[in-house]
């Protein structure tokens, strides 16, 4: 008896995606706001992604169902060639799981305003949680206290974020595939993504120490460009993950250092 | 055809299921499991590298090689939107000026 009453009460304390309240939070607004400025950006890979599924064999209907579930332009570009081909399902299957490894590591992070929804709910708010949203999350929420039912503003921030994503992407998704025709690829309009990115990297070099694990992750990308299944990507995260933590380790050596040899108690 | 069809929905299935599994990865471990704090504490530099390691290779490679020539329309683009982001913050303005650089040094001037 205990455990239900114990059920019941989380039950009540757990928010929910779908409440208004949640979608009234101004916090949402502005996280709709965020990524509507990252809108030409995104949306010129959708459209890309679309335009490179609609030059390949498969059929467009095919394309479009695979772009409305699958949802990751790495996985997707990484499958069809191998669908083409007609190559073993758990091939395919493995090559988007290595290409989308760095969502994993993602999650660890997301977890900490995600992991108030209930499990269904959660693992909704984790398909949605593409590349943007989550380097957006974490920049404006990475450092803040938990989301809950009494803080719902990261989560709301979150919601914003998802629902301009989610509904721009698909929209260019399929812009792309049915103006393939016009669209030439030797134009590499996708660059327009990496600007935006480039802008968004921008204001997140706050101090030396970012600026080092930036230039970590960027040599570590280069070097290990060359591995199969996009692993560079997972590689210079890793990579810079140890980088920052040696440099913890490494200020936190001379802090005790420091303190040793004063007398005050810092 | 038909063989096609099944072929083509259970790879879009599976799909969809690493969609989901990867990206709710840590989401699913109980809530009370805390991540240890050295943990989170490495991990707040992972959207930064994440957007750097996406970014370079775009940048600085052609064809897998790093560049060889100064010639290049990505480069300058790169180099055009940034300088534009110093002087203003407007992201739609950065990125029709790096675009614009970029397409104009590739299809005029064959960079």
């Amino acid at each position: 008896m205990p455990n239900l009453i114990d059920q019941l009460d989380i039950d009540n304390i757990q928010p929910n995606l779908w409440s208004g309240t949640l979608w009234r939070d101004p916090q949402c607004q502005q996280g709709m706001k965020d990524m509507l400025q990252l809108l030409p950006g995104f949306g010129m890979w959708g459209i890309v992604t679309g335009v490179a599924m609609a030059q390949s064999e498969l059929p467009i209907a095919v394309s479009l169902l695979m772009g409305f579930l699958v949802f990751s332009a790495g996985a997707q570009l990484a499958a069809v060639p191998l669908m083409v081909v007609g190559a073993p399902l758990w091939i395919i299957w493995l090559t988007a799981a290595c290409v989308n490894l760095r969502f994993v590591i993602f999650s660890a992070q997301t977890r900490r305003h995600l992991s108030c929804l209930r499990p269904a709910q959660r693992l909704m708010a984790g398909y949605v949680c593409a590349d943007l949203p989550y380097v957006m999350l974490m920049n404006k929420y990475g450092k803040s206290p938990p989301a809950s039912k009494e803080n719902p503003a990261p989560l709301a921030y979150f919601c914003g974020l998802v629902a301009v994503n989610w509904t721009a992407w698909h929209a260019s998704f399929v812009i792309g595939v049915l103006c393939a025709h016009w669209i030439p690829a030797s134009w590499g309009l996708g660059f327009a993504g990496t600007l935006a990115l480039l802008a968004l990297l921008a204001t997140m070099m706050l101090n030396r120490q970012s600026g080092m694990i930036a230039m970590v992750a960027c040599i570590v990308a280069v070097a290990a460009y060359a591995l199969p299944f996009k692993l560079y990507v997972v590689t210079a995260v890793l990579a810079a993950v140890c980088a920052g933590w040696m440099l913890d380790r490494l200020k936190l050596d001379v802090a005790n250092d420091a303190a040793t040899t004063n007398t005050d108690d810092t | 055809m038909s063989e096609h069809l099944l072929y083509w929905g259970m790879a879009i299935a599976g799909l969809t299921a690493v969609s989901v599994v990867t990206r709710s990865f840590f989401l699913m471990i109980p809530r009370d499991v805390q991540v240890p704090s050295w943990l989170d504490k490495a991990l707040r530099y992972a959207p930064l590298a994440a957007l750097s390691a996406v970014v370079t290779p775009d940048i600085l490679l052609r064809d897998g090689v790093l560049l060889t020539s100064w010639r290049d329309a990505r480069l300058w683009g790169a180099a055009a939107a940034l300088v534009y982001s110093f002087w203003k913050k407007d992201m739609l303005g950065m990125i029709l000026v790096g675009m614009g650089t970029y397409l104009v040094l590739l299809l005029l001037a064959g960079w």
